[in-house]
């Protein structure tokens, strides 16, 4: 590897570590609710999808979601994890206006997906981050705080919808690799389809835990928890503010209360939520209206005999089989939309050739208008036929770069665009050949130098013909038949 | 284990019950008394016994993944002392 690990923070006294652990809190992709039958649907009108049950009226029971279930052991297979075959439901209590319950129901003490873990491809090598458990729990609704001066307003639609909290090691060392862990944790849950990780809509926000430690250090320096963080530039700054704190408070002689703060993404800094006395004291109890939840192998089975391909096993196949650069293997799988659209332009033209233009060329485009590759102004049908003009040598890659420009205009068929505006390729040789004699023969004072060694006027005289073929020349067959006329 | 003042006055605050002197003073006696009849149950000897997840033989009922309307908005939001239109409204709660 030619880079090395290099996040340290300079400090007076030397240099620091940084030590993060993420909590990733995601929304699970179902029709109902973890414990009732009222829709998940986003952005539907205040407390339209709000049951009973949601609400917490008085002797409503919770009915576990089976796909839930299903989802989140699917999940945890996918991290590589344990899949507990029994696990358990527990009261986490505390008091606030948007838990109806009064405690929202999650797992403690025994959750169903234990150790797994998450591969990181970072500049200076492989990164293994620790999972160290995934458990289900329910969400809270919405609160509204900047509608009325005197009062707050509360929404349960989300109250209810299946979380999954997925709880990291602190393994984690730097602002870059904490982006890389929620990207590929999104990328594998956006595979299997159980979490859309959509974080505008709050599908995926983080509890992010900061300590800092001198280097060479391998104890654990006291934490501090950084709540809600819904970006992952927002989780970059908060670390970044946040460690820098924590360094200046030690080498001033002051020690770390392990507090729960947030970030104030307007002034980029994170402060102190809750004074030590309020300190949230969960009192955690089993939920006498749920029985243990117990998996039967051959369901677990089931899930694990029908998970998709994943990044890390997509990657390595087209490493394999198709000769890709790890850089250009790991872009392409790096997220389902993206994944898909690719199989679909390489199918049925050149895999190496597809990836190159996907991250050339496309990406190119994607990122001046700003679009997804789902809005993508050109099909993968028609990129595909791009590449198979260049293949079969009707048009050359130079050309092919014009053709594109036209099809990101209105995603025009390239064979159309070729034959429209006659830009197939000039591979005859004699007809090529004929060109360049006569190009030779207007310069031949030229033709004498670099017979006497001046070597770079061969450029010279390859701009020259493809000047005279209006670009459509071969190149290929112009070098050859250069060369060969100049010996 | 007992029940003292300060218990009292934790459990108060984090069940958002107001009390008082004379509310923590009948609290104390009566949490008293129920710990100490529940603490019979400590004379068994449980020594390397797996704690009994259920005393029921049955399993967690499993409910499929299917949408159904059960509740209008305005069902919900009648039980609200304070709403308005769209929300339940409730004193300015921020953290």
């Amino acid at each position: 590897m030619d880079k090395k690990f290099d996040y340290f923070l300079e400090g007076k006294t030397g240099k620091w570590e940084v030590v993060i652990g993420l909590e990733v809190h995601a929304q699970i992709t179902s029709n109902a609710k973890l414990f009732s039958s009222s829709s998940t649907k986003f952005g539907s009108n205040p407390n339209s999808q709000v049951s009973f049950v949601d609400a917490a009226m008085p002797g409503m029971l919770p009915v576990i979601n089976k796909y839930c279930v299903e989802q989140a052991v699917k999940t945890g297979l996918g991290l590589k994890a344990t899949i507990n075959n029994f696990s358990k439901f527990d009261r986490k209590n505390y008091f606030y206006a948007d838990l109806p319950q009064g405690y929202q129901i999650s797992q403690f003490k025994f959750p169903i997906v234990g150790e797994g873990q998450i591969i990181l491809d970072m500049p200076y090598g492989t990164k293994i981050a620790g999972i160290e458990r995934l458990h289900l729990e329910q969400d809270a609704g919405k609160s509204l705080h900047d509608q009325d001066p005197s009062n707050s307003f509360v929404d349960l639609n989300r109250s209810g919808i299946a979380l999954m909290e997925i709880v990291g090691k602190p393994d984690l060392r730097s602002p870059d690799e904490v982006a890389q862990y929620v990207k590929k944790l999104r990328s594998i849950m956006r595979y299997l389809n159980t979490c859309d990780g959509n974080m505008d809509e709050g599908s995926l926000r983080a509890d992010v835990n900061v300590s800092v430690r001198k280097v060479g250090s391998s104890d654990l320096g006291t934490r501090c928890e950084i709540k809600n963080v819904n970006s992952i530039k927002f989780m970059q700054q908060a670390i970044e503010y946040e460690a820098k704190r924590q360094i200046e408070i030690i080498e001033e002689g002051g020690t770390i209360d392990q507090q729960t703060r947030l970030f104030d993404t307007k002034k980029i800094e994170t402060r102190s939520m809750r004074s030590k006395e309020d300190a949230h004291d969960y009192r955690y109890f089993p939920d006498p209206d749920l029985l243990p939840l117990v998996l039967e192998q051959s369901f677990v089975d089931k899930i694990k005999n029908s998970l998709p391909e994943m990044p890390d096993e997509k990657k390595i196949r087209l490493m394999n089989d198709f000769d890709l650069s790890s850089y250009d293997a790991s872009i392409v799988v790096s997220d389902r939309d993206i994944s898909e659209y690719y199989e679909e332009v390489a199918k049925d033209s050149d895999y190496k050739l597809a990836a190159n233009w996907m991250i050339v060329e496309l990406f190119g485009v994607l990122n001046k208008e700003g679009k997804e590759i789902k809005d993508s102004p050109v099909s993968a049908k028609n990129l595909s036929k791009l590449i198979n003009l260049i293949k079969n040598n009707t048009i050359s890659g130079k050309i092919a770069k014009i053709v594109f420009e036209e099809m990101v205009k209105n995603n025009e068929d390239p064979e159309k665009i070729v034959n429209e505006k006659g830009m197939k390729q000039q591979s005859d040789p004699e007809e090529l050949k004929k060109i360049i004699d006569t190009i030779l023969k207007n310069n031949e004072d030229k033709v004498e130098q670099y017979k006497a060694g001046k070597d770079k006027l061969f450029g010279f005289f390859v701009g020259e013909v493809m000047k005279n073929t209006q670009g459509k020349g071969n190149p290929k067959l112009i070098n050859d038949i250069l060369k060969q006329q100049l010996k | 284990m007992t029940i003292n003042k300060e218990a009292v006055k934790k459990i108060s605050k984090l069940s958002r019950i107001a009390s008082n002197d004379e509310f923590e003073t009948s609290m104390i006696k009566d949490l008293n008394t129920i710990l100490k009849f529940v603490d019979q149950l400590n004379e068994v000897d449980t020594k390397d016994i797996e704690p009994l997840s259920s005393v029921v033989e049955q399993k967690l009922f499993q409910r499929e993944d299917v949408v159904k309307k059960m509740n209008e908005k305005e069902e919900i939001l009648k039980n609200s002392p304070n709403k308005n239109e769209n929300y339940f409204v409730v004193p300015k709660v921020i953290e």
